[in-house]
């Protein structure tokens, strides 16, 4: 299919202006204006909407397709919550209108969904404040290793290190490098959890703390993390909880009640905010009371006559981390969402994305290696190393799948696994739909063990087949009009 | 039961049988008891015509009819239908970062699409496929500048956005970068207090055009100057803006960032936003981000992958460029809608509109008495004037009069309380305008009167 610009029409409009009423004609001298215009194209407002209604028919989707990525939670996103970021009072909001003199009077709602959305993500954490800023989850990790940064100054503390387990997201050792830190990192024993003599072994006194995902990315809850914890904070270490996962344990956990100090939430994965193709998200920061006096600026605060407004005066934070208060259409989404689901609601979501993901686990490894054998959370991690050595590999069962209808699970992470290919169904998919998910893995076992070479110009039913990602990397073309010239 | 959980009690029953355990609870063994949640505080569950409705009472409670004349890098555009028509499709807001291509084309495609459009806004040779917001993204921009240069000292304009210059400080704090700004002056970029900062430990200078008091300005001769000392200048622009004026890759930067907000985006009382990126092409290796290429199938089918992914996070860990992931998608998908419907017409027509609201409303204030407009430099579509007495109390009495009148700077410009910045986008009519300044005169003589009865 063609882009947008190849199929430009010279004189064709896409959308018509208001003339002028003003009746005089701003001028700028040569000197500072642009040589050549803007090439964007030319064409009508149907042109525009049939090639990205087209696009749009390209992509798999929650809306369209099973999508049971691994470590992203995928679940549906209600239509209503896309409803209510459309109301005006909330989308057309100006952000600089609070900072005006009194101005905080002026947009009380919006201040009141901040301050509301701070006190449920304290009750489901267990953590004593949060800041709604950050936007998305690695920006959420960076703000919490600052703020351990802060922690460690203030006490006068001279650490270097901040512990990563081998299974961890890579955002989390990017994060930490980015915040000035240096990473140690800590293996995986044969059961899936961080080896703790190792751990042991690699804590010192210039150890600042620890980021860790709670189930951790093989789907697993180490029931050890309140010695882990201990042991960090032995040397005065803060323990950071990676929110990743957190739709695994709502109702059943809290992190602040098992030993962790700083922690960051993709609403975009456990509230349900649209995964937009790859953002935007949020990534809320909660604390404990050691971390409070760091929390970014500007903070929402409820008066004693009940008003809401933005307070600026904490000495010690660490400042300004995003323009404004966070991505308020999606905490906006986030905040209906978690009224809908209420106390009961969240409990069910995770018993049930736990109850799918075990089903999963239990069918599926009767032909795919369990990566480790037990009780699993909200996704379970399997190796096709048996398939691989037919010929087939994760990548393969993957594009497989793809014909099947399916968008395909996680493959290649976490790196701890050979093979591996993560399952995450999420509670918001039927056992039926699973059920289709398990037939189609089985029968692409069946065909590595029959017709191994089949796989290698999957997927036939797509636009397009096994792009040369060389190729890309080599003859770079990643602007059509730099192409051009 | 909630409406967004499919299994029934008898699928639960059939699959906790197949699983081999009795209840759900036997599938939380390893969370122990002592680990159980002290408290679990929520709110019992609504309907959803419940919530939608508390919502709109809500927003009820935001002030939303105020005619705005405030911007300060985040304007009141019109946006085409179509834009929040197309972007509603759930095969795209349902969709996740296009790690299988066979089955994302259409993001990746649009990103693709994105990226082109943002090198032809700003006349540069290659972007990314964005950044969460313009501040993030000035940030990612020094961050690059120091890897490339291997330098640590950043000298920033006085002209850039404070709120930007507040986000950049935050973030090097711990980082051994040494910050240098060039003092505040209300027009174009000070020659006389930034040239002497420059030097062979800089690893860039920061500039934006039009800057925070809405100068336009050609620093393509501090850019020449940073050249001659290896030093990178990066440039934060407002894309409507480059509808018309002179784009950073004429000026000769390196790297350029913005706020993309204006292109197609609602306020959103913030965010989400639009961080975009675009640099030479040499530095590709060095940006940020997810950046998507064009290649060719195994059948030879033109098509589009993420590429150069050894920069990035989930390949390199520890050795990544940056530690984003998820970005903003969606607003970028968003913003290349926009700027495909406004096409090479519509958008100069666009930027030439704000120009002629803005003329319009810079000639009709200057006739006020007290009001002075600053004209030391030419404007695009936000002025900064100045008044007899403090722009915040100047702002408040009209907000009781339905407008948002502008930005007073003494919040962030200590000194500068009389002065505020106003804002005309295309949306402004020529009847806002004059019913904006009869009501400036108005508060202005009664606060005159008012200082003149209390010094009486």
């Amino acid at each position: 299919m063609g882009l947008i610009f190849e199929k430009s029409v010279s004189g064709r409009r896409g959308y018509l202006n208001p003339k002028s009423d003003v009746g005089v004609k701003g001028e700028i001298a040569s000197k500072y204006k642009r040589g050549k215009d803007c090439p964007f194209p030319e064409q009508t407002e149907l042109d525009v909407v049939r090639h990205y209604t087209a696009l749009s028919q390209k992509n798999f989707s929650v809306d369209t397709n099973f999508y049971p990525l691994g470590s992203c939670t995928m679940k549906y996103n209600p239509k209503f919550t896309e409803s209510v970021a459309q109301i005006p009072g909330f989308a057309q909001l100006h952000p600089l209108l609070p900072q005006l003199k009194n101005g905080e009077e002026l947009t009380q709602g919006a201040l009141h969904v901040l301050y509301e959305m701070e006190q449920f993500c304290c009750a489901i954490t267990g953590l004593d404040a949060f800041t709604m800023q950050p936007l998305a989850g690695a920006h959420g990790e960076l703000t919490g290793v600052m703020m351990m940064a802060a922690y460690h100054k203030a006490k006068g503390n001279k650490k270097k290190y901040i512990i990563v387990p081998d299974a961890a997201h890579g955002t989390n050792p990017a994060t930490a490098i980015i915040a000035g830190y240096e990473i140690i990192s800590i293996p995986t024993t044969k059961d899936g959890v961080m080896d703790l003599k190792i751990l042991k072994e690699k804590i010192t006194d210039e150890v600042a703390g620890m980021m860790l995902t709670c189930p951790d990315t093989h789907g697993i809850f180490n029931s050890d993390v309140d010695k882990i914890s201990e042991m960090i904070h032995a040397v005065d270490g803060l323990m950071y909880y990676d929110g990743a996962n957190l739709n695994a344990i709502l109702g059943r956990c809290r992190p602040g009640d098992i030993g962790f100090d700083v922690m960051h939430i993709n609403t975009h994965k456990t509230f349900t905010t649209p995964h937009g193709g790859g953002g935007p998200g949020a990534g809320p920061v909660g604390v404990n009371k050691k971390l409070m006096p760091y929390l970014p600026i500007s903070r929402v605060i409820k008066k004693a006559n009940g008003t809401f407004a933005l307070n600026y005066d904490y000495p010690n934070s660490i400042g300004y981390i995003a323009s404004f208060y966070g991505n308020f259409a999606l905490l906006l989404r986030a905040y209906a969402y978690l009224l809908l689901l209420g106390k009961e609601g969240l409990i069910e979501t995770t018993n049930h994305a736990v109850l799918n993901a075990n089903y999963v686990r239990q069918r599926l490894k009767e032909r795919y290696t369990i990566a480790y054998d037990r009780i699993c959370m909200h996704e379970a991690v399997f190796s096709a190393n048996k398939q691989a050595e037919r010929g087939v590999h994760a990548l393969d069962i993957a594009k497989y799948l793809i014909d099947q209808g399916m968008h395909p699970p996680t493959v290649y992470f976490p790196l701890t696994v050979k093979e591996s290919i993560m399952v995450e169904p999420t509670e918001t998919e039927a056992k039926a739909t699973i059920d289709d998910f398990i037939k189609a893995m089985f029968a692409a076992d069946d065909l590595s063990q029959t017709n191994p070479e089949i796989f290698h110009d999957l997927p036939k039913t797509t636009p397009i087949t096994r792009p040369d990602e060389v190729r890309a990397a080599r003859d770079l073309n990643t602007n059509f009009f730099g192409k051009l010239s | 039961m909630i409406p967004y959980i499919a299994n029934t009690n008898k699928e639960v029953q059939e699959m906790l049988k197949i699983i081999g355990v009795n209840s759900i609870d036997d599938l939380f063994v390893d969370i122990k008891p002592h680990q159980r949640p002290k408290s679990f505080n929520l709110p019992e569950g609504k309907s959803e015509l419940e919530v939608v409705s508390h919502l709109k009472q809500l927003a009820a409670k935001n002030a939303t009819n105020l005619i705005p004349f405030i911007g300060g890098g985040y304007y009141d555009h019109y946006i085409p239908a179509a834009v929040s028509a197309l972007v509603s499709r759930g095969e795209f807001y349902t969709a996740y970062t296009p790690y299988q291509p066979e089955c994302a084309q259409g993001t990746l495609q649009a990103l693709y699409e994105f990226q082109s459009s943002i090198c032809a806004l700003t006349s540069m040779e290659v972007a990314n496929a964005s950044l969460y917001d313009g501040g993030t993204a000035l940030y990612e921009a020094a961050m690059m500048a120091i890897r490339i240069t291997g330098r640590r000292k950043i000298i920033m304009d006085g002209g850039v956005s404070p709120i930007y210059r507040k986000i950049l400080k935050s973030y090097t704090i711990n980082l051994n970068i040494e910050f240098h700004e060039s003092p505040v002056i209300h027009g174009q970029s000070d020659r006389k207090s930034i040239l002497p900062l420059l030097d062979k430990d800089t690893a860039a200078v920061i500039l934006q055009n039009p800057n925070f008091f809405g100068a336009i300005d050609d620093h393509s001769d501090i850019i020449e100057k940073a050249h001659e000392l290896g030093i990178l200048a990066i440039e934060s622009v407002y894309p409507i803006s480059l509808g018309l004026i002179k784009t950073p890759g004429e000026m000769g930067a390196d790297i350029v960032t913005g706020e993309g907000q204006s292109l197609g985006l609602p306020l959103n009382f913030g965010g989400p936003y639009l961080g975009f990126m675009a640099t030479r092409k040499e530095y590709i290796r060095k940006m940020p981000g997810r950046i998507v290429g064009e290649t060719v199938d195994m059948h030879g089918r033109r098509c589009f992958v993420n590429t150069l992914q050894a920069r990035e996070q989930h390949i390199r860990r520890e050795k990544a460029t940056s530690n984003i992931c998820t970005n903003v998608s969606l607003c970028a998908l968003q913003s290349v809608i926009f700027m495909s419907l406004l096409g090479k017409e519509g958008f100069k027509e666009l930027a030439q509109l704000n120009l002629d609201k803005t003329e319009f409303a810079k000639q009709t204030l200057s006739k006020i008495k007290g009001v002075e407009v600053k004209r030391s430099s030419p404007t695009f579509n936000e002025f900064t004037i100045h008044l007899p007495i403090d722009a915040s109390i100047v702002v408040e009495a009209m907000l009781k009069k339905g407008f948002a009148a502008g930005f007073p700077l003494g919040r962030y410009y200590p000194g500068m309380e009389n002065y505020m910045i106003v804002a005309v986008t295309e949306k402004r009519t020529k009847e806002e305008i004059i019913n904006y300044s009869r009501e400036l005169e108005e508060v202005l003589n009664n606060e005159r009167v008012m200082v003149s009865t209390r010094s009486s």
